[in-house]
């Protein structure tokens, strides 16, 4: 395992460093969780810093517009950006990391053209519409119909669980264009945009108290045939694509954000007694032992990527099996430190303790991320 | 190296010669030496000293190797003794080790490191591993000092080769073993504890790969912890994906699980690696 860095990389790093230690002094204050368009204002905002300064798009391919960054210098980027206390994606994260790199991998030159630079500058927003109400885990079976009618597809059916639905202007669009076929051959990947006639966005409330997420109705919804990404029937390749991108590399900087924690649970369980536990110090222990090596399996698998390149595969999902649920672990050991005031949402941690029961269902379930390392990892064979 | 280190294995100690030596236990000399002239315990010693000149991360590999077909023997005492103690390099000497309260192998080593005076003969859980305790009031628990971080990780190394050792044999039971007329692998509760098994066994991996190249004294607690659950809970869900073959002495399974626990048990135990990393969070 290599774990040492080319001077190159440590010559991004610094220089990186140096231009965070430069701006974020001078970031507008962080929106209410509850004020959607003013979230989309500052992630958008922090998006197009980015861009002025040649940090858009690191790991994107130099002709989708990245900067065609190694593996390494994405990570350090993601490093970096995460122990300077720099924002988030948020809203940009389905079209940084799902439909961006969807396009770029799959889409035609104009459509390219078309929506990637917009992403990059940070000047519009996408969404996520695959789920269904019938159609979670089991993804193929979705039913949101599009029909052919002359240059356009006539869309109708409805969405859920769509995250930042309220304040996106365009949606990846999974839809059935042909219900006779074998249910994976018969999807398609729509860019629909977001302000078209006959869509309905409701937004629903998460556990959390606040609408991270809302249903999406779509009723004879019109999107032009140009804007299908991939070949009519073809989309389940297409999505294939893109929930790999979500698996490998979504989750670098939470990791950083993680140890981070842990290193203030730690202080602070030194300052309200609760370190005199020695069940409780041993936990945190365990946690950081955790930590620790996640970042190395991190490390390893982008190395692997660069030494490997292309599409982060399914050892995506050996991460993710580990890392939620030592997040939701450390999230509830945070808890066991404040006593309590964990009752109290109002507490550091507290709130994201809420969100990361999340972890476990989001992207793909546990049981789910389970089955595919035992399937297509391990080779055990598909149950009846 | 490790195809060097494997091959020897796989020539010298496969798994019926593991079950036959479950069946008469006792060190096998001439092994012992195979292993000294292929460079096992010689690695880390410089060249000029007549040693291998390799440095920990291949150490480490050798020693997964190594956990993964349970060799016998007291493997890390005798690396740690090369260039210290006459012959052990060569695996001419046998050298065991007091460590934690317990001597593993005392009756066969030429010479016991620490103060075993009044040790004393366990029935050994691991049948291939005898065990004699030492009295806590001379060289047991915190009195010995903090572990040597080598002695750790290398234990480390051999448990991670556990956990991927039973990781296989229990995905290839539950590949071939049918019941209501299809593979077990094929049901669910099956493959979940499997696919965890291998979870637990990478993110142990990636730890314990890490620490050798770093040798940081976090790092090595972090990679033992992990290891010490991979190996431990990794042979546990092989033995139950075995069912009734599982709790057989004819099965290998057991001694996988057996020999997990007595490494679990070195250098301090998992208490002293989560005390070192608590203290590390407020450093
Ligand atoms: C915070 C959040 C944000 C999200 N954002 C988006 C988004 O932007 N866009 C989008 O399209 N989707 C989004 N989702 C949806 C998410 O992908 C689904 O919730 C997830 O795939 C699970 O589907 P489901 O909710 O229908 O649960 P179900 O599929 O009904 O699962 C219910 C339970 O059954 C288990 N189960 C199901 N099938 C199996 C099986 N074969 N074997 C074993 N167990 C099984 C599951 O593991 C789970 O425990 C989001 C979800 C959350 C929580």
């Amino acid at each position: 395992m290599d774990l040492s860095y080319a001077p190159e990389e440590e010559e991004f790093r610094a220089r990186l460093r140096q231009w965070l230690a430069k701006v974020l002094p001078f970031l507008p204050p962080k929106p209410s969780p509850g004020d959607w368009p003013a979230r989309r204002a500052y992630d958008l905002g922090w998006q197009r810093m980015l861009y002025d300064a040649g940090y858009a798009g690191l790991h994107w391919p130099a002709d989708a517009g990245g900067r065609g960054a190694t593996p390494t210098q994405h990570l350090i980027f993601l490093e970096e950006t995460e122990k300077a206390g720099a924002p988030y994606v948020g809203a940009n994260f389905v079209g940084l990391l799902h439909a961006g790199p969807t396009i770029a991998a799959e889409g035609s030159a104009g459509q390219r053209t078309r929506w990637l630079p917009p992403i990059l500058r940070g000047e519009e927003v996408w969404c996520q519409g695959f789920s269904e109400p019938d159609a979670g885990s089991d993804l193929a079976a979705l039913r949101t119909r599009a029909c052919r009618d002359g240059d356009d597809y006539v869309v109708s059916g409805s969405k859920i669980w769509t995250s930042h639905a309220e304040v996106a202007d365009w949606c990846e669009l999974l839809v059935r264009t042909d219900p006779g076929a074998p249910r994976h051959r018969g999807i398609t990947w729509l860019a629909m945009p977001m302000d078209a006639p006959g869509i309905t966005v409701r937004p629903l409330r998460t556990l959390a108290g606040s609408a991270e997420f809302a249903e999406v109705f779509l009723d004879e919804v019109r999107v032009p045939v140009a804007n299908r990404v991939g070949e009519e029937n073809d989309g389940w390749r297409v999505t294939m694509v893109t929930l790999s991108f979500e698996r490998g590399t979504a989750f670098v900087g939470e990791v950083v954000a993680c140890r981070r924690v842990l290193g203030e649970l730690a202080r602070a369980a030194q300052q309200n007694g609760q370190w005199d536990d020695p069940v409780l110090r041993r936990r945190l222990g365990r946690l950081n032992a955790e930590f620790r090596a996640l970042w190395r399996l991190t490390q390893w698998n982008v190395s692997e990527a660069e030494a490997g390149g292309g599409v982060p595969g399914v050892g995506g999902s050996v991460f993710k099996l580990g890392y939620s649920h030592a997040r939701q672990e450390l999230y509830d050991t945070a808890a066991d430190v404040l006593g309590p005031d964990s009752l109290d949402l109002g507490r550091p941690w507290m709130l994201e303790r809420l969100s990361s029961l999340s972890y476990t269902i989001a992207a793909g379930t546990s049981q789910i991320q389970r089955n595919i390392v035992a399937e297509r990892i391990l080779g055990l064979p598909k149950g009846r | 190296m490790r195809d060097g280190v494997r091959g020897l294995l796989a020539r010298r100690f496969d798994s019926e010669a593991l079950r036959a030596a479950a069946g008469t236990p006792g060190l096998d000399r001439a092994l012992w030496r195979e292993l000294g002239a292929a460079g096992f315990f010689a690695l880390r010693l410089p060249e000029a000293d007549g040693g291998v000149g390799l440095g920990l991360p291949e150490a480490v590999l050798a020693f997964e190797e190594a956990g993964r077909v349970l060799l016998p023997g007291p493997l890390v005492a005798s690396h740690l003794a090369a260039g210290e103690v006459a012959g052990a390099a060569a695996g001419e000497t046998v050298v065991a080790a007091v460590d934690g309260g317990l001597v593993e192998w005392l009756a066969e080593a030429d010479i016991v490191r620490g103060d075993a005076e009044g040790a004393r003969p366990l029935r050994s859980v691991d049948p291939l591993t005898p065990l004699h305790r030492v009295p806590a009031d001379t060289t047991g628990g915190a009195a010995a000092g903090p572990a040597d971080p080598v002695a750790v990780l290398l234990t480390a190394a051999e448990q991670l080769g556990t956990a991927g050792r039973t990781c296989e044999l229990a995905v290839q039971h539950a590949r071939t073993r049918e019941q209501f007329g299809q593979p077990i692998g094929a049901f669910q509760a099956v493959k979940h504890l499997c696919a965890q098994m291998l979870v637990r066994t990478e993110v142990a991996r990636a730890a314990v790969y890490a620490a050798a190249v770093t040798a940081g004294p976090a790092d090595i607690a972090a990679a033992r912890l992990l290891a010490d659950e991979a190996a431990v809970r990794g042979a546990r869900d092989c033995l139950q994906v075995h069912g009734g073959m599982g709790f057989t002495w004819e099965s290998e399974v057991h001694l996988h699980l057996k020999r997990a626990w007595v490494r679990a048990q070195r250098t301090g135990g998992a208490t002293e690696s989560e005390e070192l990393l608590a203290a590390d969070l407020v450093a």
